[in-house]
């Protein structure tokens, strides 16, 4: 069974048993009000208290919310038992997008899954909370700063499938989405084991710009700094390198000269010598050194 | 009493009138007036914003607004409907005016108490106004103000949440003065269980005040120090938990759920029997699960975190004691509709707004459902959905219920009567628009539509649209219903003692009532006994 399966069975349930409620509550309603109307009925008769009536219409909906209780907890634990065999991806929410990662090194900017098999999403955040949410799938969890978070879900046809962040994460929250894209389970691995572009080598070589472009999609950099002047939530990286920026750092302003050294230190610690007029959202990175010399070499020419 | 003159509490007082007479008065009556034109007044500026967010959204992409802009917007939204209208609303504005004269009291116990409540409210409104305009800006945290996000925007999260925090007094002072009033001033005769259930559902709803909004108000302090003084309780890289924040909050905020409808419940009690010349059906019952509701409202507030990363067996515990709190609720709307079996019915403009609110909040109900179960919340957690539901409970079901109340006491506050023809073409535009509106949330979030998102994919915009146009028609019907009643202050009919032929205490005074309400110790029987013809 698909998680999809598991989750609209329950709604079939829950709808159906709330149609019939409000249907009965409402139609009892305008029947009463019509049958006895002033005009046609001067006199209100006093009715007395059934004690059946009132343990009738206590009973009969405990039974029913037991029920939907039972029904949405079967369906809960179904989506959080992933079919041994599933294949396991990381996936890290950041301000604002999505990574994902596969078990081989693998990264990509849209989660690449094979027809028909599970997919178990193990999820992390590295600044404030996201939620992974698959509509297609019926299925999502949040990814919470420090802690360890996972959903699945099958996919059963093909054709994409959009990545919401379902909870609110700033400014550009509503950008944060991605998709899942289901492949032939023969091209998936063909396309799993094809390395990376900044790991490709030989004639195949991409030039310096498209590797420094590639860890940047990477680290989610281009949410929040722009490469062509535009302004957006981070400040614009054409001309960055050797730029004049005033910067607040402890309670003081001054100014400093936009080098390597600052540069350096803004990408891992972003938070010690902030760009004045912008706010503290960037994480602090883990870029590796070899990640670092790509992306500084790229920053010089920008 | 017929002859005797009796000055009305609207009347100028010995002292001088002006606005001195009323920001400075302790009678609780014209300190609900004080609650009633400052509350609404934020209301409007709510729905304003919320005609706004609905405009950026006919569309996707930039319409009106850049994204900054918009997440500030429905932080507003929530902040101002939800601290400054109804939490505050629902109580202090007919509890204040008619809780001491429904139990034959001249006043609340602490009368100045009262006052200084209503300047604490206006206190804290005043900071959440200025919020906006200091610091980095207005906050853009939505107004559950989760962490780590609102410990980082550079938006002025802390004069907002210290706001919140000086509302929460106000909140806390109402409740303990409703408390004392209820146990120490009733009438002689006027036992417990005499008592109107509008009363019953005032004092409940005290108990919450002053036992869930401390928790909060420390919440809030704690948001404060973190962004003051960094000390990473809610911080993992300094072994804080983020989820700490979202339980503390919710502790409050669900139980504060009940303090914006159980005061609406107590309104609707009194509204049907009065129209129905019945005896309300399951008086004791419905008075008794006030209370329940009000105590098992604390242990439910996981429902909000189900997907949260809390552990599974936190999930379907909360999923369980959710679902058990909707039985009392439920019980009372089978109450409320065998009230009507065998009445004599009157359709007037009261009655016919609580019928409204029947059907809309039995929708509220009926979809909470779906998210109380584990497996469908999982799709609908943070979607249009919830944004449907809480709105078919707390507009649905409070403000309709509110907007019924407010017309079948306004002849009794006022001394006038409002023109029916105006009301009932309100309610046409109000109940169209609103389904409209809200139904189309509904459809949305089980489509995935997330909640909080300034841009949508192409595919949604169809009900995107159905739900501004909504908004437009929804917003005419409240403009109405807010003119007639205006118009009605000036020149509406002068109003009888009892428009309605109710039974309560109130409809024995005159109307506008007079100032200690009561001249004469007020002789109490048993509540909704219409046998005996309306109250004189």
């Amino acid at each position: 069974m698909t998680t999809t399966a598991a989750v609209d069975q329950v709604f079939l349930l829950i709808i159906a048993i709330s149609v019939a409620l409000l249907l009965l509550v409402t139609g009892l309603m305008l029947w009463f009000v019509v049958r006895y109307r002033r005009s046609r009925h001067p006199q209100a008769e006093e009715v007395k208290g059934s004690t059946a009536l009132e343990v009738a219409w206590t009973l009969i909906p405990t039974l029913l919310v037991l029920v939907m209780f039972w029904y949405g907890y079967k369906g809960f634990e179904f989506l959080r038992r992933p079919p041994p065999g599933s294949l396991e991806v990381t996936v890290t929410g950041r301000m604002w997008d999505w990574g994902f990662e596969y078990a081989n090194g693998k990264k990509s900017e849209k989660l690449f899954v094979p027809l028909g098999r599970p997919v178990k999403v193990n999820l992390r955040s590295v600044d404030v909370i996201h939620s992974f949410y698959v509509p297609a799938f019926r299925v999502k969890e949040d990814a919470v700063p420090g802690q360890e978070s996972y959903l699945w879900f099958k996919p059963q046809s093909m054709g994409p499938a959009d990545i919401f962040c379902a909870e609110f994460c700033g400014e550009r929250h509503a950008y944060m989405i991605s998709q899942v894209i289901v492949m032939e389970p023969a091209e998936f691995e063909r396309w799993l084991a094809a390395p990376s572009p900044t790991e490709m080598s030989g004639t195949e070589a991409p030039s310096a710009a498209d590797a420094a472009r590639e860890v940047m999609e990477e680290w989610g950099c281009f949410a929040c700094h722009s490469t062509d002047g535009t302004e957006s939530v981070g400040p614009t990286l054409k001309g960055i390198w050797g730029r004049t920026v005033t910067v607040i750092a402890g309670g003081q302003v001054y100014e400093l000269k936009s080098d390597e050294a600052y540069l350096r230190k803004a990408l891992l610690k972003p938070s010690d010598e902030l760009v004045k007029g912008y706010d503290d959202l960037m994480p602090p990175s883990e870029l590796t050194d070899e990640q670092m010399s790509i992306l500084l070499e790229y920053l010089k020419i920008l | 009493m017929g002859s005797e003159f009796h000055a009305s509490y609207l009347d100028v007082p010995p002292g001088g009138g002006g606005l001195k007479s009323w920001i400075f008065s302790t009678d609780h009556k014209r300190i609900a007036i004080l609650y009633l034109i400052s509350i609404l007044a934020f209301f409007f500026v709510g729905a304003a914003i919320g005609i706004l967010m609905r405009l950026e959204l006919i569309a996707p992409g930039k319409t009106l607004f850049e994204p900054s802009t918009y997440n500030a917007l429905f932080t507003l939204h929530g902040v101002i409907m939800i601290f400054l209208f109804v939490i505050p609303g629902m109580p202090a504005i007919l509890g204040n005016f008619f809780l001491p004269i429904m139990i034959g009291a001249k006043d609340v116990a602490f009368p100045r108490l009262n006052l200084l409540s209503w300047w604490i409210y206006m206190a804290g409104a005043l900071l959440a106004v200025a919020s906006l305009f200091t610091g980095g800006g207005p906050p853009d945290t939505g107004w559950t103000f989760y962490v780590p996000y609102s410990l980082r925007t550079g938006t002025n999260v802390t004069l907002a949440v210290f706001a919140a925090f000086v509302l929460g007094f106000s909140s806390i002072l109402t409740g303990l003065n409703f408390i004392t009033t209820v146990h120490r001033l009733r009438a002689p005769g006027m036992t417990f269980f005499r008592m109107p259930l509008f009363v019953w559902a005032h004092y409940a709803t005290a108990w919450i005040q002053i036992l869930a909004t401390p928790i909060l108000a420390i919440t809030l302090v704690l948001v404060m120090a973190e962004r003051l003084f960094g000390i990473g309780l809610f911080d993992p890289a300094k072994g804080g938990d983020p989820l700490l924040f979202q339980h503390l909050f919710w502790i409050y905020s669900h139980p504060a759920v009940y303090i914006m409808i159980l005061p609406p419940m107590g309104y609707i009690s009194e509204i049907i029997p009065t129209f129905a010349k019945k005896r309300i059906y399951g008086y004791k019952a419905i008075a008794l699960s006030s209370l329940a509701i009000a105590f098992v409202g604390y242990l439910v507030w996981g429902h909000h975190m189900f997907t949260s990363g809390m552990s599974d067996t936190s999930r379907w515990i909360f999923s369980l004691l959710t679902f058990l709190v909707a039985i009392p609720s439920g019980v009372k709307v089978f109450n409320w509709v065998a009230t009507l079996y065998k009445g004599s019915i009157e359709l007037e403009p009261p009655l016919v707004y609580v019928l409204a609110f029947i059907f809309l909040f039995s929708i509220g109900g009926l979809t909470g459902l779906m998210q109380g179960a584990l497996a469908t919340d999982i799709h609908l957690h943070d979607t249009y959905f919830v944004v449907g539901h809480f709105h078919y409970i707390i507009f649905g079901g409070a403000v309709f219920a509110f907007m019924a109340a407010l017309l079948y006491w306004f002849p009794k506050m006022t001394g006038r009567m409002y023109s029916k023809r105006a009301v009932w073409v309100a309610l046409a535009h109000q109940f169209v628009g609103f389904n409209m509106l809200y139904f189309s949330m509904l459809i949305l979030g089980m489509m995935g539509m997330p909640r909080r998102y300034y841009d949508y994919l192409p595919r949604f915009q169809t009900l995107h649209v159905v739900a501004t146009v909504g908004s437009w028609i929804l917003v005419a019907g409240l403009v109405v219903l807010a003119a007639a009643l205006l118009r009605a202050l000036r020149r509406g009919e002068r109003a009888p003692a009892n428009p309605w032929g109710g039974v309560s205490l109130e409809w024995t005074i005159p109307s506008p009532p007079p100032e200690e309400n009561f001249s004469l110790p007020p002789e109490v029987g048993e509540p909704y006994d219409f046998s005996k013809g309306p109250a004189r």
